[in-house]
């Protein structure tokens, strides 16, 4: 589905990726693991094209939907949870389905500005899971979030991408486990 | 909650009390009408220009005026503000006409555009010049600080340009748009009121001030000038509450 073949990057003189290579089919699971700085978001940013590789190429179709969840919300505080999934769907049903999924019904109309750190993460999850996607990227998404949210997090992620590839970067096995993701640790492929 | 509502407004008030009385001293000290009129005859002289039909239109003739080079400033401010911000070559060609405006007096330009405009579209120009390199610059830097991670999750979710401006980054500069609006408001309405009295045109206030000066009619003039003063809070409550409401609509 997304291929990264011999892809060089780098800030400046700081060498991420060289020459490196990988593969994601439409229903892999994979947990980009590794520690901090060794390019996993960075990873996750070449293959949703806001960075450039600076050789090699990234083969995808360009009709590929992505979904994501940010290492940061990036939710907007003066609009409502429900406004800030529509802002990127028309499919309302779902928007307060995986709202409702997520322990956030009565959340809905509420400003995110209101929302606590651990409801706006739930609540970037519900917006993630209310696009239409043919992979999904979770980027440390559950950060912030007690072991019961995430549990649920994930039975209502593999609910909804159930036949789709899924990305996550994390420091946590638990999450890998709960989604049946294959590691791939950072360094090793460097 | 309502006792503080009291307590602020018998404060205000107050302070108002004491400053007329201020005023009141200062005039019975100087003792000469000519140079400091009481806040007494200025009241009169208040009244006696509220019985004419020529202080109505003159008043709304230059709301009028004024607003409209408000407007004028605001929609190209905005536009100059936007563009600038998408076209480095765009903001590089405009910079020196915006720096010009911004360094030249106001008094320059008054003068100036007295041989350019009839007398009647001179307050417009001015206002018009006050504006615009306001709300230019505010908009051009508000849209730069915006944090790219907001744009960046409208572009991976496939929003369009114009979605993504329109839903992301208008209400996020909405907050700098609306204090630059305020700020040029008073400077259009100010220096549009000076180039009324410069000009000279039909039925305006500061038509109106020049005349009491000419006539030694200082109190006139006082009053004219409160008359200005208070039009000016007016307008800025009146814009906040309107652009208020607009900020209101967009979060529901």
């Amino acid at each position: 589905m997304i291929r990264l073949n011999n892809i060089f990057f780098s800030y400046g003189d700081k060498k991420v990726f060289d020459n490196f290579t990988l593969d994601i089919g439409s229903n892999d699971r994979l947990w980009l693991s590794g520690q901090s700085g060794c390019g996993k978001t960075t990873l996750l940013r070449l293959i949703l094209g806001l960075e450039t590789s600076q050789k090699g190429e990234i083969i995808k179709d360009i009709s590929l939907k992505p979904s994501v969840v940010f290492q940061e919300d990036r939710l907007l505080p003066f609009k409502t949870a429900l406004q800030n999934i529509m802002l990127v769907t028309n499919d309302e049903t779902l928007a307060k389905e995986n709202l409702e999924a997520l322990g956030l019904k009565t959340e809905a109309d509420t400003l995110v500005s209101e929302l606590s750190g651990g409801m706006k993460r739930r609540v970037a999850i519900a917006r993630a899971l209310s696009v239409p996607f043919d992979y999904l990227i979770l980027d440390e998404a559950f950060t912030g979030l007690d072991k019961q949210n995430i549990e649920i997090a994930i039975k209502q992620i593999l609910k909804i991408a159930k036949d789709k590839a899924i990305i996550l970067v994390s420091h946590s096995p638990l999450e890998a486990e709960l989604l049946g993701a294959k590691q791939i640790n950072c360094q090793a492929l460097l | 909650m309502i006792s503080t509502m009291v307590n602020k407004t018998l404060k205000k008030t107050a302070i108002l009390i004491f400053w007329i009385a201020v005023w009141q001293l200062f005039s019975m000290l100087i003792a000469r009408e000519l140079i400091i009129p009481s806040p007494f005859s200025t009241l009169c002289a208040l009244f006696r220009l509220a019985e004419t039909k020529e202080f109505y239109i003159s008043v709304f003739i230059s709301l009028l005026r004024i607003l409209s080079g408000f407007a004028l400033g605001v929609v190209l401010g905005f536009l100059g503000g936007v563009f600038s911000a998408k076209s480095s070559l765009f903001k590089e060609v405009t910079a020196p006409v915006l720096q010009l405006i911004k360094a030249v007096p106001v008094a320059s330009f008054i003068i100036l555009a007295f041989f350019w405009f009839k007398s009647t579209y001179l307050p417009v120009f001015i206002s018009f010049l006050m504006v615009l390199p306001i709300i230019w610059s505010t908009v051009y830097t508000a849209l730069l600080e915006i944090d790219v991670k907001y744009t960046e999750m409208g572009q991976v979710f496939g929003l369009k340009p114009i979605k993504i401006f329109l839903k992301i980054k208008l209400p996020l500069i909405f907050p700098a748009f609306l204090s630059s609006c305020l700020t040029s408001l008073g400077f259009a309405w100010k220096s549009g009121i000076a180039a009324e009295v410069i000009a000279k045109p039909q039925s305006s206030l500061g038509g109106m001030l020049e005349q009491s000066k000419t006539h030694l009619e200082i109190s006139e003039v006082f009053a004219l000038t409160a008359v200005v003063a208070v039009l000016s809070l007016l307008l800025e409550i009146t814009l906040k509450k309107l652009l208020g409401r607009y900020r209101d609509d967009k979060v529901k």
